[in-house]
């Protein structure tokens, strides 16, 4: 899926995000609709993002919505609710699953890591 | 020394005795007129009011006064801190208000106050009608529910500033510039081991009143409430449903602004206060 993709391209390239997440080594899921995609993270920039296959692929947690509201987060204003991943989390619109440890000891780096793919001047397309 | 790079607001320290312990308060203030007491949001301090105690047109007409909570910026918590678990009621946070606004020997003030400074204050309404001329509550309900763990504070394994931080980002409406949304997470980043925590015991929790929240009688005491469009704690819907409860009360919600009203964009919200502060004038 190109837009989960971009993500790799449009992180790496942030170098203050990037700064801020130097301590992180891991993998997570990230989910869109019924497909999951691992996220390898490597001291703070994206190493792969690669669609989960067999079960045996994991991440230590999982964060999961649909794509629309994906899409709705990731406009350039989003509207109430979708304007932050906890936003979302208030009003049940994203799943969290596994060991929230790390996510919650970085919890604004993955936010932001998602966040990324936000428009920066015209709504986003898919 | 070049004085028009000075603000005019004055800061103090008031030493005051509670529940037989002297907490040593800083308070600032800035202006002529009504008293208008400000109440922090949990687990930050006074200077989020910043833009209020500054502004020309609010300061010429009130007596603009910001105090952090004990535990909070530049006010110390007690001596006796380290044994006990700071935790903040209904019950205690209304006693701190009514003592610092009684050493300062405010008549009638107006109390402003934003989170769970906007919870107090409609318990204040409900309670010392008599004490206050009116109250504002910014992004405060007499009902609310949690919707995350407050179990991931106050651990060594992570980080309090940063978690603080990022669990209140999502509160913040995406049209805030980027300065003063900074600014923001900075005071929460600042905040003392286990006081977000605590304050948000009287915030979720304790301060849930809706069963008699109707009793607040507003021809004694005016409500005011605003609340912005993007606060996914105190949501419109919220506090709509808390100023259907209160008969009487007043309420604004407040497009492209968030939970922190004063902090965010103070130009606009200043457009959606200045109508209320006219009103309180005329009481």
């Amino acid at each position: 899926m190109k837009v989960i993709e971009n993500l790799k391209n449009k992180v790496n390239k942030n170098t203050n995000l990037i700064k801020r997440g130097r301590w992180i080594n891991l993998s997570f899921v990230f989910g869109v609709n019924e497909k999951e995609f691992i996220f390898k993270i490597v001291d703070g920039k994206i190493n792969s993002i690669s669609q989960k296959k067999v079960d045996t692929e994991f991440g230590i947690f999982k964060i999961s919505s649909s794509l629309e509201n994906w899409e709705k987060h990731w406009l350039k204003i989003p509207p109430r609710d979708f304007h932050d991943l906890f936003a979302m989390l208030s009003k049940k619109l994203i799943k969290l699953d596994g060991d929230l440890k790390p996510l919650m000891q970085n919890l604004q780096y993955f936010k932001d890591l998602i966040a990324s793919n936000r428009a920066k001047n015209e709504p986003f397309k898919h | 020394m070049n004085h028009s790079n000075i603000e005019k607001i004055n800061g103090k320290y008031l030493n005051l005795n509670i529940n037989k312990q002297t907490n040593r308060i800083f308070f600032e203030e800035n202006g002529n007129g009504i008293p208008l007491v400000c109440l922090h949001t949990a687990g930050s301090d006074s200077r989020q009011f910043r833009h209020l105690l500054n502004s020309k047109e609010i300061t010429e007409n009130y007596r603009v006064i910001a105090f952090d909570l004990p535990w909070h910026g530049k006010s110390d918590p007690p001596a006796s801190h380290m044994e006990i678990e700071y935790k903040l009621t209904t019950k205690s946070y209304m006693n701190i208000i009514i003592k610092f606004c009684k050493a300062l020997n405010l008549k009638n003030p107006v109390v402003i106050g934003c989170s769970m400074g906007g919870r107090i204050a409609l318990h204040l309404a409900l309670k010392h009608s008599n004490f206050f001329k009116a109250v504002i509550a910014l992004e405060g309900a007499d009902k609310l529910e949690p919707y995350y763990d407050l179990s991931w504070l106050n651990r060594p394994d992570v980080h309090g500033g940063e978690i603080q931080a990022a669990y209140i980002s999502s509160q913040i409406a995406p049209q805030t510039n980027k300065n003063n949304r900074d600014e923001i997470l900075w005071h929460y980043k600042q905040g003392g081991t286990g006081v977000f925590k605590g304050d948000l015991y009287f915030y979720w929790e304790d301060g849930n009143f809706e069963k008699s929240s109707h009793l607040i009688d507003t021809k004694k005491c005016p409500v005011y409430l605003l609340s912005g469009e993007y606060d996914c704690s105190c949501t419109p819907e919220r506090t709509v449903e808390t100023a259907k409860r209160i008969k009487g009360s007043k309420y604004k919600i407040m497009p492209n602004i968030g939970h922190f009203p004063m902090s965010e964009n103070p130009k606009l919200f200043f457009s959606y206060l200045l109508p209320f502060l006219k009103e309180i004038q005329k009481l």
